[in-house]
């Protein structure tokens, strides 16, 4: 399961990103990447789709919304959180 | 070069569903912004905004004009008609075969659209409303307005998202200059508050779920409102000759693109349409003491805001007063410039400037007299109201007192 969400966030990330999903690391951050804040917002949308959850996030206070973007890893890690809290 | 002034003001937005409430509102830095109560709220993750609430229709239209008019039509009519009251004009003969409208709006007749989607969609419907088109188009209401004012000359719309009401005064303005109309009524209207027009903002992900605090350190994003503001526009001379009371002079016009992004503003399209307007006016930047600011709260119109301002008035930015009324009234999107003039017309006026609402603290990145919750008494003789839209389409009005 873990590995699964792990796999399914980089494509996301990846697709995003215009790279292959071999690509992406763990410790980039989407600047890294060359995702920018709207590129972030539909990337959360594809998580949102693909994992059937609800991503808080606000685009004037990343830092605030409770879902920590600041690397790949991390995205991985909070989307794996809310995929338990709400399809647990 | 003909002059053009300001002799009639109409409105319906969250603060009021007059001019003089709204004014009222303005002053005691009241915000409309409150629970959105909507078909479907519940779905909404954004469950704000500042509406028109109370709006029955049948106070103000029979049966029939109802059927022919969104609720924005109905905002768009009902400040044109307070507008042609209060300038004390009749339209008839020359007068009305030269003088036109020019509106704003963004969605149009989007809560039509919205509950003729949701018939054939989700009720799975096979019929909608017969006249859901002539109430849908973005064009309605400038139609409704000339029909119900006998006004026969140029009249259109004009569609710029959150710079529609300034592109359209513009239009108005320019008319008026070089002749072609003595007399315009402009302005914008919107009604993007249902639940499909919510739903696509809130995809975004730049609106508030608790309030709008433009310029604050602690600003969360945008709050949609809804309404209208209609103003009639008068050669100088032409109102002069028959009396009429002066409201302002709209001594500068100006628009400018960005050519830059869909979404995130650009600091130099900014400065360019606020130096362009100070020089249609024949203004300096010592000459104002007011700016009307765009100022969305979201996170990065205000810093950009704030720094085209900086560079623009440069100096004179100490002692230059910035409000954003969009705390009260919330983001109006394509009626949002026209119910904004009122607090231009308001500092012209009555020398009082209406504050920024909801203000916190003040960001370092927007280091600006923002007016924060209090109105304030001061001599205005000249003021900015500033447009800057999504795609960067930017508009700005210069007024100056009389």
């Amino acid at each position: 399961m873990t590995t699964d969400i792990r796999a399914r966030v980089r494509a996301i990330v990846a697709e995003q990103a215009m790279v292959d999903p071999s690509d992406v690391t763990e410790d980039q951050t989407p600047a890294d990447l060359g995702v920018d804040s709207m590129g972030l917002v539909e990337a959360i949308f594809a998580i949102e789709e693909e994992f059937d959850i609800r991503v808080p996030f606000n685009a004037n206070e990343p830092t605030k919304s409770g879902f920590d973007i600041s690397s790949v890893g991390a995205i991985v890690a909070a989307v794996e959180r809310l995929v338990a809290e709400q399809k647990g | 070069m003909r002059r053009v002034v300001i002799t009639g003001a109409g409105t319906v937005n969250a603060l009021g569903t007059d001019v003089a409430a709204t004014m009222e509102a303005m002053r005691e830095g009241r915000s409309g912004i409150g629970p959105l109560d909507l078909p479907d709220a519940d779905r909404l993750t954004i469950r704000i905004g500042a509406q028109v609430r109370g709006h029955d229709p049948a106070a103000h239209f029979d049966r029939q004009r109802i059927a022919m008019l969104d609720r924005y039509a109905q905002f768009a009519l009902m400040a044109a008609g307070q507008a042609v009251a209060q300038a004390g004009l009749t339209f008839d003969g020359a007068l009305a075969d030269r003088s036109g409208v020019i509106l704003g709006t963004s969605g149009g007749g989007l809560i039509t659209q919205d509950d003729s989607y949701r018939e054939v969609y989700a009720h799975g419907k096979n019929r909608v409303h017969p006249f859901v088109v002539p109430r849908l188009m973005n064009s309605a209401a400038a139609a409704q307005i000339a029909m119900a004012h006998n006004l026969m000359g140029p009249s259109f719309t004009v569609s710029s998202a959150c710079a529609s009401s300034n592109h359209a005064i513009a239009q108005a303005v320019q008319m008026i200059r070089t002749g072609m109309a003595p007399v315009m009524l402009t302005g914008g209207a919107e009604a993007m508050l249902c639940f499909g027009g919510v739903k696509a903002w809130e995809g975004l992900r730049v609106m508030s779920n608790d309030t709008c605090r433009p310029f604050c350190a602690t600003r969360s994003g945008m709050v949609q409102g809804e309404g209208a503001g209609v103003f009639v526009l008068e050669e100088r001379d032409h109102a002069r000759a028959r009396g009429a009371e002066i409201l302002a002079e709209i001594a500068g016009v100006a628009m400018t693109s960005d050519a830059f992004d869909i979404v995130m503003p650009s600091q130099r399209g900014a400065e360019r349409a606020m130096a362009r307007a100070l020089a249609d006016a024949g203004l300096d930047a010592g000459d104002v003491a007011y700016v009307n600011a765009h100022g969305t709260a979201t996170a990065a119109n205000d810093r950009i805001e704030s720094a085209a301002i900086g560079r623009v008035f440069g100096a004179r930015t100490d002692g230059l007063m910035v409000s954003s009324t969009k705390s009260m009234h919330g983001h109006c999107i394509g009626a949002t410039g026209a119910i904004e003039l009122l607090a231009c017309i308001m500092a012209l006026r009555d020398g009082v400037v209406a504050p920024t609402a909801n203000f916190v603290a003040p960001d370092p990145e927007c280091p600006l007299d923002v007016v924060p919750n209090k109105a304030r008494q001061a001599r205005v003789t000249a003021c900015l109201s500033n447009a800057f839209a999504f795609g960067g389409m930017n508009a700005v009005l210069a007024l100056r007192a009389v």
